[in-house]
């Protein structure tokens, strides 16, 4: 029975491409709340975890209302775009970046808090400007930690199910994830194609998560304390 | 030159008391040391200085340049303040190999001598054969001669130095002192230590501030500050023995001479200007001005009975500890314990002085 390789594909490209996005919005939120003092902030944090704990389709709920044809910024991505955001792959990127991107938040603004205050004072006092010390100093000390988490939020957004289902939907050939094409094979009784997909999607989960160890043990030797 | 106003208050709050630095000084060229026990002030002062910390009210100028006023609100940031500071941990960046963290303080001076003066600093420093690798790879005393080179090698104006021996052994404090001596004759760049030891302050400093409680509670060299302590707060501070609770019986002017009560005995002494009869006040005397002897039958004129505790052996004198926080030092011949235990001790009237 041949196997139709296309929504494999689609969910490799959809967890890069949200993966990628996640990182630069979740290192500028996490850097935020880990160095700026403003009020609400850990309000601003629970915000952003949220998705992670709500149902799917309640989330799933909310973007369609937000983003659907009918909402403002819906219609403001047709008019850009020339055409809806709902039912698109592009869609699908959304839904998987707010499962991504709490994680990356989250694993990353514990990693900024982490680094010991004193390198960014020496930083400081040694002349650094704050971009130079942000690039130089803070990043590849937590340089470890956040790729660790980059790589969980692409685990992640690989396996999106249920928010993808209700503003991507299932089309196949262009919105149907890997997720989506084990349930529709397993409901249509195709148990080889499923099994195949499952077996491929655990082992990258499996590779993923290993590397992701790796990473965060053992960042500068055996006497650093600061990470 | 650094000269300091420093008021800073913090309120109290429910899970710590409150507490206020307000201290003025001058630190000129040469090793300042401000000395205090913990909760002082004294790294507050020092982060105020780097500009890590703002004041509320003050001026602090360094050479000719304003680094902080308040009342005109300049607060210049740390980068811009040209103060090495060297971190109790060191603070050397663990991504980056020994060269590479004085290659990042050097990148304010000129590209083009860059390379050249990282290379001098590593061969001064005895770091050039393990510039290549990382902190947690070097010992103790290549991190400490590494972060003294890193906050000099920006041009710096003035060196910090917060509690730089604290957990540090005997030879790598040595060497450290060794290191700071060296420092001080071939960059003339001042020195400003946060320290709580007095041994070093007597190795290493040319002036030392003594304070207490967020104030300046005397200053000057050290040797005056050891022998003639401002009050019986600095004497504590600085770990002098004999400083004695008495009163003010009598005071004589014309005779130069009054009368002291401690405890059951009274002491002779000079005329204390500025005191009245009856005042408590604190008796000090220096462990080399007292003379003892064993005890035989009652003590006589100025002399207190007490017991010996322990005797100390130093380089040429031998200090003999009493009961009481009475310590005396004598020449290490003079004098032979052999077990007595009860001894008087002579003070001499005209060397009492009151703190």
């Amino acid at each position: 029975m041949p196997i139709d390789w296309f929504p494999l594909w689609l969910s490799l490209r959809v967890a890069v491409i949200s993966t990628a996005i996640a990182f630069a919005i979740g290192l500028w939120l996490a850097w935020t709340l880990a160095n700026r003092v403003f009020r609400g902030k850990e309000v601003l944090d629970a915000a952003i975890t949220l998705p992670l704990v709500l149902p799917p389709t309640v989330l799933g709920y909310y973007l369609l209302v937000l983003l659907g044809r009918a909402s403002p910024i819906g219609h403001l991505y047709e008019l850009v775009f020339g055409g809806p955001l709902v039912f698109t792959w592009q869609a699908a990127v959304v839904a998987s970046l707010f499962h991504s991107t709490p994680l990356l938040v989250k694993s990353a603004r514990a990693a900024f808090e982490n680094v010991d205050r004193s390198y960014e004072r020496a930083a400081r006092n040694l002349g650094a400007t704050e971009l130079r010390l942000f690039w130089r100093v803070t990043l590849p000390l937590v340089r470890r930690s956040i790729l660790a988490a980059a790589a969980l939020a692409f685990a992640r957004s690989l396996g999106d199910f249920g928010v993808t289902l209700m503003i991507a939907g299932d089309i196949p050939g262009r919105t149907q994830t890997v997720s989506i094409a084990i349930f529709d094979a397993v409901e249509a009784g195709n148990g080889a194609p499923a099994r195949v997909l499952v077996l491929i999607i655990s082992a990258i989960a499996l590779v993923i998560l290993t590397l992701a160890n790796r990473l965060t043990s053992n960042p500068f030797g055996p006497r650093q304390t600061a990470l | 030159m650094i000269e300091a106003r420093i008021r800073k208050q913090y309120a109290p709050r429910p899970d710590s008391t409150g507490f206020s630095l307000d201290l003025e000084f001058r630190a000129a060229d040469g090793v300042t040391a401000l000395f205090g026990s913990s909760g002082a002030g004294k790294t507050l002062t020092l982060d105020s200085i780097a500009g890590f910390v703002r004041p509320d009210e003050g001026r602090i100028l360094l050479d000719d340049q304003i680094l902080f006023d308040g009342a005109a609100r300049v607060h210049l940031p740390p980068r811009s303040r040209h103060c090495g500071y060297v971190f109790q941990n060191y603070a050397l960046f663990p991504h980056m190999t020994l060269r590479q963290n004085l290659e990042f303080a050097a990148e304010r001076s000129p590209r083009l001598g860059r390379h050249r003066k990282v290379t001098e600093m590593l061969e001064k420093f005895h770091l050039s054969e393990v510039a290549g690798r990382r902190p947690y790879e070097l010992s103790g005393g290549q991190k400490q001669r590494c972060s003294i080179a890193r906050a000099l090698i920006g041009a710096s104006r003035v060196l910090l130095l917060d509690e730089p021996t604290r957990g540090l052994d005997a030879p790598l404090r040595a060497e450290l002192y060794s290191v700071l001596r060296q420092v001080r004759q071939d960059f003339g760049t001042p020195i400003l230590l946060v320290t709580h030891d007095t041994e070093e302050c007597f190795t290493l400093a040319d002036e030392m501030i003594v304070l207490r409680d967020g104030r300046a509670v005397q200053s000057g060299t050290p040797r005056k500050v050891f022998e003639q302590p401002a009050n019986a707060d600095v004497a504590r501070l600085i770990g002098l023995y004999n400083v004695l609770p008495v009163e003010i019986r009598s005071l004589d002017p014309g005779r130069n001479t009054s009368r002291l009560r401690y405890q059951d005995f009274e002491l002779a002494g000079p005329y204390f200007p500025g005191r009245l009869i009856g005042d408590q006040v604190s008796l000090y005397v220096r462990p080399d001005q007292l003379s003892v002897a064993p005890q035989n039958g009652r003590p006589a004129f100025n002399q207190i009975p007490a017991t010996l505790l322990r005797t100390v052996q130093k380089p040429e004198r031998l200090r003999l500890e009493f009961s009481g926080d009475i310590a005396v030092e004598v020449p290490r011949d003079e004098i032979a314990s052999n077990g007595v235990k009860d001894w008087v001790i002579e003070f001499p009237s005209r060397d009492l002085r009151i703190l």
